[in-house]
């Protein structure tokens, strides 16, 4: 579905020039949920903006079903990291879930509904008529992931989605994550500087190295059955799949054993 | 508490704890309003000292405003057949140029703030066209257009569009960058990013400049009627001045005071209103 080669993207030009992509090469495939992580400042948010046509890169190129990035591609959601930036303070919450869903041929009833269901799967239901400025951080960022819901993109960026969320909370919008994703056949790119949570929820992590950012490992996660917020995190694989992103991150060399 | 309780006596009978809060809003009302007898004394003081027929006391130009003005019967507001010829005039001309200097300028406005290229071509204009005074387009216009209606509302309409387009162009340029990147990614039509992105995001700006015009707008009407009109204050102004009439002078000088006083207060009951998510959010964060 996405194919990424050799991108690359330089900020600026000259001695205070800032290269933030050091050839990226990466393929996702339809309804695969791909975990990406690395160091702070890394280029993570660059990667996805590029994706998304937000950000025209310096070298290489986006190829979506097919088709080369230029504009932003259609039926594509994004959960902005800067999340309180990216909610309209003067619509009301529901507004801001249900303004984007006109596109999708829906009329005002139907997307009142497909609102309150979003908002109800966030655990926000009684916030409908409030303001953005009303809600607490966290509360902002689960709203910004219920208007990305309710929209049902084929493809779905995610970066630090549940940054500021307490860690029950996190744990129920991992849960959701998963299980939108299965519902839906979406493909979920999601952007995390938490190694338990990419290996969580995950089918794979891409683990990316300092500016400029590089893959430095693709890991597939083989976890077995359903994924349980306590089972699985004490699954032996669960353990090593996690020991092994944390040495990527911290740019050691990986146990020849699980190089993929 | 209890040295002021005999202030207000009525409050007492319908909240039985003192009524701190009608106590503060009649504290906050005297705060605020003082001055104004104050001044009045003073005005009443200094013009009587002077004695001078150009300078008639308060009390002169009350007396001659009533005479003039308030002498109707009741059923309509007391209004003289004078103040009817001559404040609706007034009023319709003020609005009317004022609304349309701001759909004017609000349209222009997001136009230039939006297109890149359309900006590059047309600033110099504006730059040029504000820079004129509109005052001085009036001996201009009064050989195109005979003096009349048209010409007093294409002066207003030239003299306060300015403040709204500046501000609406600056308000639609530098409309967050997020907010139109999400726009972007889901994907609103060309129509939503207007209505509900770009001129949401602007009204703060939109809303300075429609108040800055609203004086303006005031100042124009007068001077538009000075010189080419049969009715309005303005003419009254002008009329009292050829006949001679200091009272009558000052008592249209005091109603264009009041009108703009009013007219503020208005205005910033409106956009307290629609702006309330504005300063709700600037308040948060
Ligand atoms: N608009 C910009 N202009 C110049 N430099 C930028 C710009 N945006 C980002 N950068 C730089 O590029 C680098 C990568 O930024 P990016 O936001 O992609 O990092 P990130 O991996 O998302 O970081 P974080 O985990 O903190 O969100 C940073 O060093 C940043 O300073
Ligand atoms: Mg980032």
């Amino acid at each position: 579905m996405l194919e990424i080669s050799n991108l690359t993207h330089t900020y600026g030009s000259g001695p205070s020039a800032h290269n933030a992509l050091g050839g990226i090469d990466l393929n996702v495939s339809e309804g695969e949920l791909v975990c990406i992580v690395g160091p702070s400042g890394c280029g993570k948010s660059t990667l996805l903006r590029s994706i998304a046509g937000l950000l025209r890169p310096t070298g290489g190129q986006v190829v979506l079903n097919g088709a080369p990035v230029a504009q932003t591609p259609d039926d594509l959601a994004v959960v902005f990291q800067d999340y309180s930036r990216s909610l309209f303070p003067w619509m009301s919450v529901a507004d801001n879930i249900s303004l984007p869903l006109r596109r999708k041929g829906e009329g005002r009833k139907q997307r009142a509904r497909s609102a309150m269901e979003a908002l109800e799967q966030v655990g926000l239901a009684g916030a409908a008529d409030k303001y953005p400025w009303e809600l607490s951080g966290g509360m902002q960022q689960r709203v910004s992931i219920a208007r990305a819901l309710a929209y049902r993109p084929a493809l779905m960026l995610m970066d630090e989605p549940f940054g500021s969320v307490d860690a029950q909370t996190r744990e129920d919008l991992e849960d959701l994550t998963l299980r939108v994703r299965g519902h839906h056949n979406m493909t979920i790119l999601l952007i995390t500087h938490d190694i338990d949570e990419s290996v969580y929820v995950g089918d794979r992590v891409v683990v990316l190295s300092k500016a400029p950012a590089r893959i430095v490992g693709d890991l597939r996660v083989d976890l077995p059955g359903p994924r349980d917020q306590i089972n699985t995190r004490e699954h032996p694989d669960f353990v090593r799949l996690r020991a092994e992103v944390g040495r990527l991150v911290r740019g050691m060399r990986t146990s020849p054993a699980s190089a993929s | 508490m209890k040295h002021s309780a005999p202030a207000s006596p009525k409050s007492s009978g319908t909240s039985p704890g003192g009524s701190p809060s009608g106590l503060r809003g009649v504290a906050r009302a005297v705060s605020r309003l003082w001055l104004v007898p104050v001044a009045l004394v003073l005005w009443e003081i200094g013009t009587r000292a002077a004695d001078t027929p150009y300078f008639p006391s308060p009390t002169t130009i009350a007396v001659k405003m009533r005479e003039m003005w308030l002498n109707g019967p009741a059923s309509r507001l007391w209004l003289s057949d004078l103040a009817l010829e001559n404040f609706p005039p007034s009023l319709a001309r003020l609005f009317a140029g004022w609304a349309l200097a701001g759909v004017a300028g609000i349209v222009l406005g997001v136009m230039l703030g939006r297109s890149v290229l359309l900006a590059r071509f047309v600033d110099p204009l504006v730059h040029f066209g504000r820079a004129i005074p509109p005052p001085m387009l009036l001996p201009l216009l009064i050989p195109l257009m005979s003096i009349g209606t048209q010409m007093q509302l294409t002066t207003i309409v030239f003299g306060v569009i300015w403040p709204v387009l500046l501000n609406t162009v600056d308000g639609a340029r530098y409309v967050d960058r997020q907010h139109m990147e999400t726009a972007r990614v889901f994907g609103l039509s060309w129509g939503q990013r207007l209505w509900r992105v770009i001129l949401p995001s602007s009204t703060p700006k939109i809303f300075a400049g429609l108040r800055l015009s609203l004086s303006l707008a005031l100042i124009l009407m007068v001077i538009s009627e000075l010189v080419g009109s049969t009715n309005g204050i303005g003419f009254q102004l002008r009329a009292a001045e050829r006949a001679f009439d200091p009272p009558a002078l000052w008592g249209a000088i005091v109603v264009l005071g009041l009108l703009g006083y009013v007219l503020n207060l208005a205005f910033f009951a409106i956009e307290r209103r629609v702006l309330s998510w504005h300063r709700a959010a600037k308040q948060t964060t």
